[in-house]
């Protein structure tokens, strides 16, 4: 995240204050919810549940937003590791549907474990052979980048359409997984609560790698200045392949995890949240992971909140979301610094 | 004299469909301090980027201890053992002084020798060790950049107009970083446009006028011809202190 000066005089240790203004809006915006749903376990529930979709689209968007932040590469292609991520983890969970249905948390976790990494593991394969045919050739090509990854997301679509047919296919959430924790007035469901717990746990994972780790160290000086990188005898495409990986594979995680909160798999899944990926890491600055995790917990609430209280603007407020932000900071919430 | 660490032959560099550097020959003598001095725009920084491979020279050689570097990539250059301090500094603003240092330090932890000798050329870089860079001021960035370049030992470093926005004192901080790392058996190539600094640190000098080398070499017949200085770098000596 960054960091401002107060002063740098010469003798006095400059004041290096952390940059938490946009830590504010999360709290900020729950609490004027408040009122106006003037219901407060129906506003619990919306929070959990908005929480719950932000931390969803994080796991979606955080790979995306370091790929662009290290090797200025727009990939609209993104949504298809999502998409085949859903598919691959429905594929191995559904010839077990028994074992999903077991009333066991040992059975269910025993499928829905295996899921997730399979979903992973074939996201982060697909993410790699995107990279080398599709991203290679076009580094440093802004327009050739999105027409090329835009048409890989629709030969993906439509790959996914021969593998695995054209019907969306139901996706039951395991028992274990299913229904609510009851708390007075309060329902809390499960789901979402395993949502925030994975979202968060992924996300100080980033954290502790970007922020303790050379490797860590050396994409956030990547998303810096990728030439000096260079210079000091890294090389920087390496770095690059191996986030795409990484966010690919993320990437699948999400889509599994999107699945299973829907209960149905659909090609068009990937390309439908793309557009709040895209919101989203456009809020948070390109390129920070801080302020994508915030931006996908800011749509979030904003999704569940307006949807709640009309819903006819649903559609509209994300996108007003980012308007008011880029207002407010137009490199969005944490702009990194550059060259 | 023994074989140059570094030479350039006939070097050509296009930017875009731009003619930069028109065959800029010269010589880099092992252990010297080689000057290389022009004009704003005169093609400094591209040559140096041109060793870097930064740039991909479109013609002629760039030859490393007698092989010929120019084509690969800019990690393997500089893990031949040249390091870059660009004109520019960039700094990783995010980082801590100890990362970007961390950073460079590519053969493993930093050694603490090396360490307290920096710290003694810039003690602004001690002081300073756990904030962002980014809250450094422009002379404490360059010695940063600087001592990117040398926390570890290198065969040839390539500096980019390191007195720029410096205050005087700093500058011999600078001075003397120098000359020390000269007797530790580093080869410096400096580009610079202050003349009373490359003067007393320069052993060589090569003079570039419009992407050609127009003038080589000893630092002291230069400096001691006012009239060569004003025909070369359209300047004198006093009209530049
Ligand atoms: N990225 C670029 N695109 C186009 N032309 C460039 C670029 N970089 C440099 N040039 C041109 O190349 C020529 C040499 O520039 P260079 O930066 O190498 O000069 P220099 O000697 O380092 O100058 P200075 O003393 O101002 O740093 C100049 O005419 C400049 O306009
Ligand atoms: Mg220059």
């Amino acid at each position: 995240m960054t960091a401002t000066v107060k002063a740098a005089t010469a003798d006095a240790l400059p004041q290096v204050r952390t940059d938490r203004l946009p830590l504010l809006i999360l709290p900020v915006v729950m609490l004027l919810a408040l009122p106006a749903i003037f219901d407060v376990p129906a506003w619990l529930t919306l929070t959990l549940a908005g929480l719950a979709m932000g931390m969803m689209i994080f796991l979606m968007a955080s790979g995306l937003t370091l790929v662009f932040g290290l090797m200025d590469v727009l990939n609209f292609g993104h949504g298809a590791f999502i998409s085949v991520g859903a598919f691959v983890g429905a594929s191995v969970m559904l010839p077990l549907a028994a074992w999903m249905q077991a009333d066991s948390f040992a059975l269910n976790m025993a499928v829905l474990l295996p899921g997730i990494l399979a979903a992973m593991l074939v996201s982060g394969a697909l993410g790699y052979g995107f990279e080398r045919i599709v991203i290679a050739p076009v580094y440093g090509q802004h327009l050739k980048q999105i027409l090329i990854t835009m048409g890989g997301l629709i030969v993906a679509e439509q790959a996914i359409h021969v593998v695995w047919g054209p019907d969306q296919i139901p996706l039951p959430r395991p028992t274990s997984l299913r229904g609510a924790f009851i708390i007075g007035d309060v329902a809390i469901e499960k789901y979402r609560l395993l949502a925030v717990a994975v979202g968060l746990l992924v996300f100080l994972a980033m954290m502790l790698v970007l922020n303790r780790t050379k490797l860590g160290l050396l994409i956030r000086a990547g998303v810096e200045n990728r030439e000096m990188v260079e210079s000091l005898g890294y090389r920087i495409k390496r770095l690059f392949v191996g986030v795409f990986v990484a966010g690919s594979a993320l990437a699948g995680l999400g889509g599994v995890m999107w699945a299973l909160y829907q209960e149905t798999v659909t090609a068009s899944m990937g390309m439908q949240v793309m557009v709040l990926v895209f919101i989203v890491i456009i809020i948070g600055g390109l390129g920070s992971v801080g302020g994508c995790f915030i931006g996908a917990l800011l749509v979030g609430l904003t999704a569940n909140y307006v949807g709640f209280l009309a819903p006819k603007l649903a559609l509209g407020s994300n996108i007003l979301l980012m308007v008011l932000i880029l207002l407010w900071r137009p490199q969005g919430l944490y702009p990194v610094a550059r060259r | 004299m023994s074989e140059p660490i570094l030479s350039l032959r006939g070097l050509n560099t296009h930017i875009a469909q731009y003619h930069i550097l028109h065959g800029v020959e010269f010589d880099v003598p092992r252990g010297q301090l080689t000057m290389l001095l022009g004009r704003n725009g005169a093609g400094k920084t591209t040559t140096l980027r041109s060793i870097m491979g930064l740039w991909r020279a479109s013609a002629g050689e760039i030859l490393f201890e007698g092989r010929n570097i120019a084509g690969l990539s800019t990690p393997e250059i500089a893990r031949l053992g040249i390091a870059y301090v660009p004109e520019s500094m960039a700094i990783f603003a995010d980082l801590t002084v100890k990362e970007n240092l961390v950073l460079a330090a590519r053969n493993g932890p930093l050694d603490g020798a090396r360490l307290d000798w920096l710290f003694g050329l810039f003690p602004a870089m001690k002081r300073f060790w756990t904030l962002p860079a980014g809250v450094l001021s422009g002379g404490q960035k360059q010695m940063l950049a600087v001592s990117r370049a040398i926390v570890e030992p290198r065969k040839l470093l390539l500096v980019d107009e390191p007195s720029k926005g410096l205050a005087p004192s700093i500058i011999a901080n600078m001075i003397t970083a120098f000359r020390e790392l000269k007797q530790g058996d580093t080869t410096i190539l400096l580009v610079e446009q202050n003349f009373n600094f490359a003067r007393q640190l320069g052993d060589s000098v090569a003079v570039m006028d419009d992407g050609r080398i127009v003038h080589r070499g000893s630092m002291a017949a230069l400096a001691s011809d006012a009239g060569l200085q004003q025909k070369l770098l359209g300047l004198s000596l006093d009209a530049h202190q």
